[in-house]
């Protein structure tokens, strides 16, 4: 086989690898959208205060260390302990439902009724607050994230394709991992919303407030929830692109690399997410691969927005999104 | 009551704001925000140590304190701007932003205002031609340096030749970034080996395409010039391709600890260039315990203090300390104004013995700047990552540029420079 459709291959299945990865950001959009109507901007920065409020819980750190010494002048730093990974992720899990309880109650409960830009600027607002309250709490410094999972050359793809072409393979195994935990990601959260009474009230509200508040569904309750779940989403979010570059502020920036996936995926279908991420992964990925070189390079960035609007522009809804036809 | 209190908070805003008028004022343009402040937290806190320490131990340079008011930059090169903008009224009498894009914006802008630009292993490398830019100066070494430093390193570990081997360059897609690719493009030429360059887009978090490439192209080195994630992000990822790790050097900007903890026991070997050394084992730490860690003054966590970034904010610190010190003794006072500290920089010795009685002896190359050489001796070290003792551990003593190669580079650079600007050349 040539190399060059040797090296197209291996591109193409790092390409849906890093889809996949761009799914799981654009997940948490796409749920909170789809249940609310708000394009939550900080979902980003929700992933990176996840992954920093579970590297603080996992090693033991203590939280606003650097407000308590400043003022008492003492030298606190760690509670000493360092907790398993399941039981650190466990308790983050906690404090994202906790967070989405507290926004619920000093934001969310106040814009009722309130038009859609005025939710998103507040979303923008509880972004910036959010990068400033994780820097305060838990510091602004790299921290290294390690639960454990796998990273490096998957061996076993790179000997069996060594064997098949001449070529091994490479793809990482963390990206492996992160298909796998987004299969499982999407089958619960189908799941959930097809077959539980709170998924139901959830699909309820997706498809109108006001019948489902007639109905006698707490709007309160279905925000929270869903802002509960996106912040697990993002917290399996942050693990997975934290575990790559540790965790640090630029981790809020993983929401630039959902955008193009929304616009193409559509802003309400969870499978739009998936499919969405796996097409924009492997589009720029063969692009930067064929043309990338005769350009000058670093085609990834705008390339992925070029390949949305692109698809924009024959489907306005996105691919899986729902068409909405307005009639005077 | 309502009058009382805010005649009280004005009061307070005015004398926390502005330096008392005979104060010397070395505005901090620091990034403490953003994606790159994992680099500019520490740089600024060694930065703003050293300054306390003058201040609390000497009561300052030649009697005179200094003020250090720091403006948020985010790595954003129209918010340095505004900071610039915003502080240079206080009398400011130099400026270093920390940044290439905010360099390249300011260079015409504080020749115009005659402040001075001091750029440390950043900014324009041609700067180091002070016929042509008289305000800015940017020893102990540039960009092209590092490059030409780190070729010959490779120069050494190739036996003496580099012909027909093939090295690649990964860069922050940036001013910063592609600073190097004309020189090593003219070494290329001069030692036969095939340079590829690899831009990767800011911030750097997904460098799979490149890192692919590297695997596919199979480099004998791999040359990095990245900062911020993009550092930690490709040393990561060159241990997954299982790429040499002692064969990938990165520039001063990508050989910090944060670079390389982030991924473990993977990036063990890897290199980096140095202009300086690192660690607490200086006598000026006693001093910095005693006044500024102690009593609680230091501008940022305990950590930090000793680190690659931290020392380097301090080197940068001393050197414009020393310039102003240097200022004093041409000007015969100590309250000297931004033309007399430019006129210290272009006089500034700073030898061993001198580094040594400011308690950093063996930390920096000597160096002696000229109206002419503003870029110093342009030597580094390079250092290596030993990931079981969590230490970077010099490898090389000061290595020199080639300077045969980079004299003509810089004259040319900024030779282009005065043409488009309108400048005559100075220094005759």
């Amino acid at each position: 086989m040539p190399d060059q459709l040797l090296y197209a291959m291996e591109v193409t299945l790092n390409g849906l690898m890093a889809g996949v990865m761009y799914a799981l950001v654009a997940l948490g959009f796409v749920l909170i959208y789809k249940a609310s109507g708000i394009f939550n901007y900080a979902q980003g920065v929700l992933a990176l205060f996840a992954a920093l409020t579970l590297v603080g819980i996992q090693q033991g750190q203590v939280p606003f260390a650097h407000v308590i010494n400043a003022i008492t002048g003492g030298h606190l730093e760690s509670f000493g302990w360092q907790l398993p990974s399941v039981l650190a992720i466990g308790l983050t899990a906690g404090v994202m439902v906790l967070l989405a309880i507290v926004i619920e109650k000093l934001v969310l409960k106040h814009l009722v009724g309130q038009a859609e830009i005025i939710l998103f600027m507040a979303t923008i607002g509880l972004a910036y607050f959010l990068e400033g309250f994780g820097d305060v709490m838990w510091g602004a410094d790299i921290k290294t994230l390690d639960v454990g999972l796998p990273q490096g050359i998957n061996e076993t793809l790179e000997s069996v394709t060594d064997g098949l072409f001449g070529y091994g393979f490479f793809i990482d195994n963390l990206d492996v991992v992160a298909a796998l935990v987004a299969v499982a990601l999407v089958t619960a959260l189908t799941l959930f919303s097809q077959y539980s009474k709170q998924g139901r009230a959830l699909r309820a509200v997706a498809d109108d407030h006001q019948a489902a508040l007639s109905v006698g569904i707490s709007l309160r309750f279905i925000w929270v929830l869903v802002w509960s779940i996106a912040g697990i989403v993002a917290l399996v979010a942050g693990i997975m692109w934290g575990s790559k570059s540790g965790v640090q502020f630029s981790l809020s920036l993983i929401a630039l690399k959902a955008l193009p996936v929304l616009m193409l995926g559509g802003f309400t279908s969870i499978p739009g997410a998936i499919v969405g991420g796996l097409i924009i992964g492997m589009g720029e990925k063969l692009f930067e691969f064929f043309l990338g070189p005769l350009i000058g390079g670093a085609t990834e960035n705008w390339f992925a927005y070029v390949l949305a609007l692109v698809f924009l522009v024959f489907r306005p809804q996105g691919l899986f999104g729902e068409r909405i036809i307005e009639r005077v | 009551m309502k009058k009382t209190f805010a005649a009280l908070v004005a009061a307070a805003i005015t004398a926390t704001a502005l330096p008392a008028s005979a104060d010397l004022v070395v505005p901090n343009l620091s990034y403490r925000t953003g994606p790159f402040a994992a680099g500019g937290i520490p740089y600024a806190d060694g930065f703003n140590d050293y300054f306390t320490l003058l201040n609390e131990r000497d009561g300052g340079i030649g009697g005179e304190k200094v003020v250090v008011p720091e403006c948020e930059t985010a790595y954003n090169t129209e918010k340095g701007v505004e900071c610039y903008e915003s502080t240079k009224g206080m009398g400011a009498l130099a400026y270093n932003p920390l940044s290439t894009g905010i360099t390249y914006q300011l260079i015409p802008k504080m020749a115009a205002d005659g402040i001075t630009l001091y750029t440390p292993g950043y900014g324009r490398t041609s700067a180091a031609n002070g016929k042509v830019f008289e305000w800015v100066f940017n020893y102990p070494a540039n960009y092209w340096d590092g490059a030409s430093v780190a070729v010959k390193y490779l120069l050494d570990q190739s036996g003496g030749s580099l012909e027909g081997k093939k090295i690649s360059l990964l860069y922050h897609n940036s001013a910063y970034g592609k600073e190097p690719i004309r020189t090593l493009e003219e070494l290329a030429k001069k030692h036969g080996f095939k340079l590829t360059t690899l831009p990767i887009d800011s911030p750097g978090q997904e460098q799979k395409s490149q890192w692919l490439q590297v695997r596919r192209d199979k480099p004998d080195y791999v040359l990095f010039w990245g900062w911020g994630v993009m550092n930690q992000v490709a040393i990561q990822e060159a241990a997954n391709i299982k790429f040499p790790m002692d064969h990938f050097i990165g520039i001063w900007w990508s050989g910090s600890e944060n670079d390389v903890k982030p991924a473990g026991a993977g990036a063990n070997g890897y290199k980096a260039l140095t202009m300086h050394g690192v660690g607490t084992d200086y006598p000026i730490y006693a001093d910095l315990k005693k006044y500024v860690y102690d009593p609680g003054k230091a501008s940022g966590p305990a950590e930090a203090e000793g680190s690659v970034i931290y020392s380097r904010g301090m080197y940068a610190a001393v050197v414009i300390a020393e310039a102003i010190r240097k200022a004093q003794e041409l000007a015969g006072h100590a309250n000297v104004n931004a033309a007399e500290v430019r006129n210290g920089f272009e006089a500034l010795e700073i030898t061993d013995a001198r580094m040594a009685e400011l308690g950093l002896p063996n930390f920096g190359q000597p160096f002696a700047a000229t109206c002419a050489d503003h870029g110093g001796p342009g030597g580094a070290m390079i250092q290596q990552w030993d990931a079981a003792a969590g230490k970077w551990t010099l490898v090389t003593d000061f290595i020199a540029p080639d300077k045969d190669v980079l004299d003509p580079l810089i004259a040319a650079d900024s030779e282009a420079y005065a043409k488009e600007a309108g400048l005559t050349e100075r220094c005759k």
